[in-house]
């Protein structure tokens, strides 16, 4: 195989110029609309660019640019591609079993328990933890904030109303999360939904909230966020991680994606592990 | 091509098998990090890197987000979890799943080739869809190369099938001569 450096440094310019391209974008985004993009994930970041770029019959980011500048429908456009709200209930049914085996325990020795879902997106992560605190018989002394950037996620959240398509899966999620009563009576079957009782819900509060720009509102002794760093460059996981430290009383419970970790923050030794393989962290100082 | 900085596999139906066969042939300290998208279930936790690790004398790892690639090191996307490469280091997405997939080969391979163009080695393997034909246009237009299973010594045939007809591929080759072309590939160019 011949070496061919010409192709090498034209391809190199190209991607460097490319994610320069992508930040002039986010950056011209945050300071015309407000929206902050600029620490998200690159290469997730450049994938959706490019939907957009495709899908307004464009051919560069630079095209994307000035569109997206100019007209605010476009902007609105790119808003839907950027958010990423795939979630599912008892979504990893081992991390609620650690989370029964494991904090479970702890939380009996609260008078009370304040916990917060942090990207919640339409809420199945809060129903199912709401369920599991239930049958544990915790939930009346739990106070639960379920927060997102996006206000639509929001709005689906707080109706408790699930596609009936998804139950036979949620389901079977349930019975492997450890459940111990019947999933369906947790909710009505109405034509093509799942409506789930209000009782769910009573003890929760769902806000907006950005992780990027607001700051911490409450302490908790539980903080979820969950597949939502992902999303995030290590610089802003950093900062968010820094925002769940100021939000967390000592001794309480950070949970985050399967695939996720602190490991590579600044936080690392302010947790100790009770979970590795679920990534539950429990703050020791 | 120049230089070889990265591998991309993507296999699906009957990958186990084939898998084992070009992580075999790796010898310990391969000096290339590999990147792996085996069409997994959902709920699949380390059975996978754990079988795999039988028969390779590379670590085989699922990916945590954000991890560092690093050479001699067989990565994996995790279930449920698309895997997707910027340089030099690894990012996950639960984007929906695209050709029914997640992880899917072709959000592997368009990111890898993305960030390293002419320096991306990318290997199909059987598989019973057509995940990875995206991925392999893209890595071709971006000077990387492609080498494709030998359809006839796939289990199934669809998934190498659909690469060879969606780019000008460089290599067509039965499953046992993968491997060691690999590491005559990453280490002609050192
Ligand atoms: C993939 S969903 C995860 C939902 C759920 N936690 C789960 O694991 O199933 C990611 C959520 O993060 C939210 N999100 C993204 N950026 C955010 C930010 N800056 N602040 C708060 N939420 C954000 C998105 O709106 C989306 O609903």
């Amino acid at each position: 195989m011949s070496t061919e450096p010409e192709i090498l440094t034209e391809e190199q310019q190209k991607h460097d110029l490319e994610v320069i391209e992508i930040q002039l974008l986010t950056e011209g985004i945050y300071h015309h609309y407000g929206f902050d993009f600029r620490d998200y994930s690159m290469a997730s970041l450049r994938r959706r660019v490019w939907k957009r770029i495709y899908a307004e019959g464009l051919s560069t980011v630079s095209g994307l640019i000035e569109k997206v500048l100019h007209d605010p429908s476009c902007m609105e456009r790119l808003l839907l591609d950027l958010s990423i709200n795939t979630t599912a209930m008892f979504r990893d049914p081992t991390f609620y079993v650690a989370f029964r085996d494991k904090v479970v325990p702890l939380l009996r020795t609260y008078p009370f328990v304040r916990i917060w879902h942090a990207g919640c997106s339409t809420g199945e992560e809060v129903y199912s933890m709401a369920i599991l605190l239930q049958e544990e018989g915790l939930y009346d002394r739990c106070r639960i904030y379920a927060t997102d950037i996006n206000e639509a996620v929001l709005q689906r959240a707080k109706t408790g109303i699930f596609p009936i398509g998804t139950m036979q899966e949620n389901t079977s999620n349930y019975i492997a999360a450890g459940g111990k009563a019947t999933f369906s009576d947790y909710y009505t079957a109405r034509y093509d939904h799942a409506i789930f009782r209000p009782g769910l819900r009573e003890n929760v509060v769902f806000a907006q909230h950005n992780l990027v720009t607001d700051s911490s509102f409450n302490v908790f002794n539980v903080i979820f966020c969950r597949n939502v760093l992902i999303y995030f460059n290590n610089a802003l996981q950093e900062r968010v991680q820094q925002l769940f430290l100021n939000s967390m009383e000592m001794f309480g419970v950070l949970g985050l994606g399967r695939k996720e970790s602190i490991r590579f923050t600044s936080v690392a030794d302010d947790y100790e592990e009770l979970d590795i393989e679920e990534k539950l962290y429990r703050r020791v100082r | 091509m120049r230089k070889c900085e990265l591998v991309v596999v993507g296999c699906s139906l009957g990958g186990m098998r084939a898998l084992q066969s070009i992580l075999g042939a790796l010898p310990a300290g391969f000096a290339v990090p590999v990147a792996v998208v085996q069409h997994r279930y959902r709920n699949s936790n380390d059975a996978l890197p754990q079988f795999l690790s039988r028969t390779s004398r590379l670590p085989v790892v699922d990916v945590d987000d954000k991890q560092w690639i690093k050479a001699g090191t067989v990565y994996l996307a995790p279930a449920n979890y698309h895997l997707l490469v910027e340089r030099g280091q690894f990012e996950l997405s639960v984007d929906d799943a695209v050709a029914y997939s997640r992880p899917s080969v072709d959000v592997l391979f368009e990111s890898a080739a993305d960030a390293y163009g002419p320096s991306l080695a990318a290997v199909v393997l059987t598989g019973a869809n057509r995940d990875g034909a995206r991925g392999v246009a893209r890595v071709k237009g971006r000077g990387g190369f492609v080498i494709v299973q030998d359809p006839k010594t796939a289990e199934a045939p669809s998934m190498p099938e659909a690469a060879i007809a969606a780019a000008r591929v460089d290599r067509i080759l039965p499953l046992e001569r993968i491997g060691p072309f690999l590491v005559e590939l990453c280490r002609s160019q050192r």
